[in-house]
């Protein structure tokens, strides 16, 4: 899933600052899982915002709202009814969402409550882990499932480097070094011979190197 | 400000804090009135919502009142709420309220003095700190008379 983390709170006061009436758009994608963005998440700002601004005699009129993705036209239609009673629209999506929902409605200013992280993982109940970095070629069947470029600190692809100290990395004795693991693991598949293949050079145009990306499902076309 | 009542929202635990909360009245021991008690099943029921809300409606002080540690009915409610109400303590924060207007407890239910002494020193801590800025929007019975 995509990871949000929330932007510190005076940021986005700061964001807010020409605003009276608002909708605090949540997002029941991705960022509800990673407890960023969802139903409780609007709540919870909502409340804060309302309390900030009450305390600043400056009072806050906010609209909560989660809608099931906002990178998905057709939920962001479902608040086309609510743009006539707001000035702005804080967004509690990720990078994506913000856009669509930019996109949808022109002339309503769309703001980001969350800085976008990362795609990855929970280890565990709000913990959350980085384990993809989108590159569009992905490699993981000669490294047994485990991702040299999200999780090597150089994203080399023939490793590891001499920055490797017993499994951790150079960069952050907490951080694994992503070739140990590589290594331990084919060593546990019997699998040994596709760490001994030398893997090319990456064409990183098919990660941002080509531009923005497109994927286009012929199929569905009309 | 010395006239000043603060309005102190004490969420209890059913199995502890509000059986402490009756021992302490069958002992008929004081406590101060400012404490409005809301009863949960336990206190891994309470959410940072819950807690927010209160704030919101001008509450001054806000507590939590759970089973001892290792004693929760429902195994590890309590140990739910602990961080649930730390991290609340910080949204607080990040509005410009006192994060010591938020506390969690912990007592049994056979600790009835125990109830009564934290709504005493929770609501000595909250009178000097004072009003809720928020509190202006809300005002109590005896702001209104004054």
């Amino acid at each position: 899933m995509v990871i949000g983390e929330r932007k510190p709170f005076e940021e986005i006061v700061k964001m807010l600052n020409d605003h009276k009436k608002i909708l605090v758009l949540g997002c029941g994608g991705c960022v509800t899982v990673c407890l960023t963005g969802g139903e409780d998440a609007v709540g919870l700002l909502s409340s804060q915002l309302r309390m900030f601004r009450e305390k600043e005699n400056n009072s806050l009129d906010i609209t909560e709202k989660t809608i099931e993705r906002q990178c998905d036209p057709e939920y962001i239609e479902q608040i086309s009814d609510i743009l006539g009673q707001i000035d702005g629209i804080l967004s509690l999506a990720c990078g994506a969402g913000v856009q669509f929902v930019a996109e949808r409605y022109p002339g309503m200013p769309v703001y980001p409550a969350l800085n976008t992280t990362f795609v990855g993982g929970s280890k565990k109940e709000g913990y959350y882990v980085e384990r993809c970095q989108t590159c569009g070629d992905c490699k993981l069947f000669y490294t047994g499932g485990i991702c040299p470029i999200a999780r090597c600190s150089k994203s080399l692809l023939n490793g590891p480097c001499g920055g490797s100290t017993n499994g951790k990395c150079e960069i952050d004795p907490q951080v694994d070094c992503a070739w140990q693991l590589i290594i331990d693991r084919l060593k546990s598949l019997n699998l040994m011979e596709r760490y001994e293949q030398i893997i090319e050079a990456n064409d990183w145009r098919s990660s941002r190197d080509g531009g923005p990306r497109t994927m286009i499902r012929e199929d569905f076309q009309r | 400000m010395a006239d000043f009542e603060p309005i102190i929202v004490a969420f209890c635990c059913h199995y502890c804090a509000y059986g402490a909360a009756d021992l302490a009245g069958s002992m008929r021991l004081e406590y101060p009135p400012n404490i409005r008690v809301i009863r949960l099943p336990c206190t891994g029921k309470v959410t940072p919502i819950l807690l927010l809300r209160a704030f919101e409606k001008g509450a001054d002080g806000v507590y939590v009142a759970g089973c001892l540690e290792g004693d929760c009915h429902f195994i590890q409610g309590n140990l739910v709420a602990k961080p649930r109400v730390n991290y609340t303590r910080k949204l607080i924060q990040e509005v410009g309220l006192e994060p010591e207007r938020l506390e969690m407890f912990n007592m049994s239910a056979a600790m009835g003095p125990r109830f009564a002494e934290v709504a005493r020193e929770f609501t000595e801590r909250i009178k000097t700190l004072g009003p809720s800025p928020l509190r202006k929007t809300h005002p109590t019975a005896k702001q209104e008379a004054a």
